[in-house]
């Protein structure tokens, strides 16, 4: 299929992996992380890591927003969708999270009325077939989502659609890199740069971490060629003694980042003072509400959300993993009591998310695996 | 980073975590990975059960959850050595009073398909062929089937009457009669539109046995066509993604098909499995338990439409794991492996069948897939549908 396959060929793979491996210097063990769990997915899907030389390892970072969402918010979307006259509606990876009591999936076999929807203007759609409704979508993802749903919160104000509302989780991904940077336990070489998020946000706001940090960024696509060639300048830029911001996704990212999208994200949301984050705690100005503007839509000020606070299960090591300080595997509950069909950990939920892309995909031996795959 | 108390902590759920860590201590000789993958083969062999107190949807979709559902729900209520194989219909011996013996096979499906109807088709072909070709995995010939139909309050009698008519016309084509029926109706809003269970019987006249534990290293696995047809055009009838594609389901009999192959790689066939919920993942998985040997696929040999490849780039979901109602995944010896395609391939609807995979003894119960980038990764069952991912 074009403009896929070109980006999954394994002839240009094998040539990279020669590059790559005589980029790598004896006896240097190099760490990256991905940020984005996206890449993640990508990784696994594909095999990618049968590439990589035995010395290069990739991290993976918090970027998968289903993961970060902490079970507090989860139960406050539920008590939400609970009210008899709500229709609550969000993503499909949404369904199966786990909160403190249960999951949207439990929750719709109880009885509540819950969707999934493929766009946040589908949400409103609903809204306009169910007048005697009021129709919530629970709003999940870094600056790659928020625009779409500022857009359909502008639609609704154009409309006048009072019925509709919005559940703000929104977050933003500088923060939370921050958060990893300053966390004591992480050596990192470098960073493979979210994709979809620098559409929006651009490549600019990562060059604190060249500069302040001494890390290298390499802003990365979503096919597997894409992030083999990022890991390949990664280490290029090692080998070279350089420390900079690259931008490997130039077909989609602009340098400068999306304006319009900025303007409407700015148009409808601010700045929390603090969210938390599974895992990972409270960072301060780490995601987004709704201004007061546009109060009318926003579901935390129409309802009176109980703002529920849970505390991840002792066991889970969900933040540790976010942060790349231990592998999925090596969390304690990983795959025994932690598993895709009863995850205790937001990893484990959304395929993006490490535990599960290791779970589904990785869990193997890797040489009883290329034993069994080997022609 | 910066810390906030926000108030009382509510605890999260009990200690059962830190329980079932503890319950896998030992295997010091092994790696921390690998005592943790051996920890997690260990988990995964227990007995299944039922964590959820209410049934979800995840239960029906093919998946985990389905095969948790059935193990510790149904097959622990009417265990007994026909079901337990839980193969896609039960093989039957029976002896008449004048001393006379035959096998027969027998199977049941419920089809609740949205929309009813489709492109290529619609829920009344579906339930016809859904039976045929259960009782053609078995390696039967199909004889006779019931129709049960659960209606709604309000139903157009012009839909029965065109779902009907197209059962009639899928029974002929399937050389099939329906012999026995029954009608319900609920009311409104308690059912969405109808609902239909078949069942069949069939008649096991070749002295072949299938059994998706039949499946020894060596052996090759094909495929009787392209994957994922039914299932993105229903996902995409549905009207909810606003993605237009020229695709039509592939629903079909498909005991033309499976007799032609009989005929010619009979004793060199394992196992015969029609893709339905689940996809091809889904049958490769039940074979690596079932038989306790490791099931390889190649993706480059998978036949999938571009379209089908298309749609599923678009939603984040893998083909492999979409349904197909006209389309079989049959495990066959080396020796006769090119007999068989050559058999698919002589039929009509095996046109673009494909060898997809092999079979190795190591590591038992996986299914493991080369990707078309040059690596490798675990296929495993799913947990629930397939979600779209965000992004």
């Amino acid at each position: 299929m074009r403009f896929v396959d070109e980006f999954r060929d394994a002839t240009t793979a094998r040539a990279l992996a020669t590059e790559i491996a005589a980029l790598c210097e004896p006896g240097r063990r190099y760490k990256f992380m991905e940020v984005c769990g996206g890449h993640t997915h990508t990784i696994y899907k594909h095999g990618l890591e049968d590439y990589l030389p035995e010395t290069v390892s990739l991290v993976h970072g918090p970027g998968c927003p289903v993961c970060v969402i902490p079970m507090g918010r989860v139960d406050d979307a539920i008590a939400l969708a609970e009210h008899d006259d709500v229709i609550m509606t969000s993503f499909g990876d949404m369904m199966r999270v786990p909160g403190g009591r249960g999951s949207f999936f439990d929750s719709k076999a109880a009885g509540a009325d819950i969707r999934m929807v493929y766009c946040p203007l589908d949400a409103l759609k609903i809204a306009r077939k169910n007048p005697d409704k009021r129709v919530v979508f629970m709003a999940i993802g870094f600056e790659t989502t928020a625009p779409s749903t500022a857009m359909t919160v502008l639609r609704a104000a154009v409309e006048k659609l009072d019925n509709f509302a919005v559940f703000c989780n929104h977050v933003t991904i500088i923060p939370a890199i921050k958060a990893i940077l300053d966390s004591p336990d992480l050596r990192l070489d470098g960073f493979i740069g979210p994709g979809h998020v620098s559409t929006v946000i651009g490549c600019r706001p990562y060059e604190f971490i060249a500069r302040d940090h001494g890390k290298p960024l390499v802003c990365s696509g979503f096919e597997p060629l894409d992030i083999l060639q990022s890991v390949y300048r990664l280490l290029l830029q090692l080998h070279e003694g350089r420390c900079e911001v690259e931008n490997q996704y130039s077909r989609v990212v602009p340098w400068n980042g999306n304006a319009k999208a900025l303007r409407v994200i700015g148009e409808v949301m601010e700045l929390r003072p603090h969210f938390e984050w599974r895992g990972l705690g409270f960072i301060s100005h780490s995601a987004l509400r709704m201004r007061e503007k546009y109060a009318r839509f926003d579901a935390e000020q129409i309802f009176g959300v109980p703002g529920v606070r849970v505390a991840d299960p002792k066991a889970c090591q969900c933040g540790e993993v976010l942060k790349g300080v231990l592998k999925p595997w090596e969390c304690k509950v990983f795959g025994t009591a932690c598993t895709p069909e009863t995850p205790i950990g937001t990893c484990m939920v959304s395929s993006e998310g490490a535990c599960a892309a290791y779970y589904n995909f990785g869990r193997f031996s890797r040489e009883r695996v290329k034993e069994a795959t080997r022609a | 980073m910066t810390t906030h108390d926000l108030g009382p902590t509510i605890p999260a759920r009990a200690n059962w975590a830190e329980e079932a860590v503890a319950a896998h201590a030992g295997a010091e000789h092994l790696t921390r990975e690998e005592q943790v993958l051996e920890r997690i083969a260990k988990a995964r062999a227990r007995k299944a059960k039922i964590k959820e107190q209410r049934v979800t949807l995840s239960h029906g979709a093919g998946g985990k959850a389905t095969h948790t559902l059935i193990e510790a729900v149904f097959l622990e209520a009417f265990r007994n050595p026909v079901l337990e194989r839980l193969e896609d219909g039960a093989s039957l011996a029976v002896s008449w009073t004048d001393g006379a013996t035959g096998r027969l096979a027998f199977t049941t499906d419920s089809f609740v398909v949205s929309p009813l109807f489709f492109p290529g088709g619609d829920i009344g072909d579906l339930a016809v062929n859904g039976t045929v070709n259960d009782l053609a995995m078995c390696g039967a010939r199909p004889l006779h089937l019931s129709a049960g139909f659960i209606l709604e309050e309000g139903f157009p009698v012009a839909d029965l009457q065109r779902i009907v008519a197209s059962m009639a016309a899928a029974a002929q084509a399937a050389g099939v009669q329906i012999v026995t029926g029954d009608t319900k109706v609920v009311q409104r809003g308690k059912a969405d539109g109808c609902y239909i269970t078949t069942a069949g019987v069939g008649l096991l006249d070749r002295p072949t046995t299938l059994s998706a534990a039949a499946a020894r290293p060596g052996d090759v696995v094909l495929v009787s066509g392209p994957i994922g047809d039914h299932g993105i055009t229903v996902m995409l009838a549905r009207g909810e993604l606003d993605i237009e594609a020229d695709i039509e389901s592939d629903t079909a009999p498909l005991h033309g098909i499976t007799a032609g192959l009989l005929d010619v790689a009979g004793d060199g066939v394992r196992l015969l499995r029609d893709a339905t919920r689940g996809g091809v993942a889904t049958i490769c998985n039940e074979v690596a338990v079932a038989s306790q040997v490791a099931v390889v696929l190649d993706e480059s040999s998978l036949p999938v439409r571009p379209v089908v490849t298309g749609a599923s780039e678009l939603l984040g979901i893998d083909p492999l794991y979409v349904a197909c109602e006209g389309r079989l995944v049959a495990v066959v010896g080396p020796d006769r492996a090119d007999a068989a395609l050559a058999a698919l391939h002589a039929h009509p609807l095996g046109e673009g069948a494909a060898v997809i995979g092999t079979v190795k003894d190591d590591p038992p119960g996986l299914v493991l897939l080369r990707t078309a980038f040059g690596g490798t990764r675990i296929v495993d069952l799913l947990v629930g549908d397939p979600l779209p991912r965000i992004c």
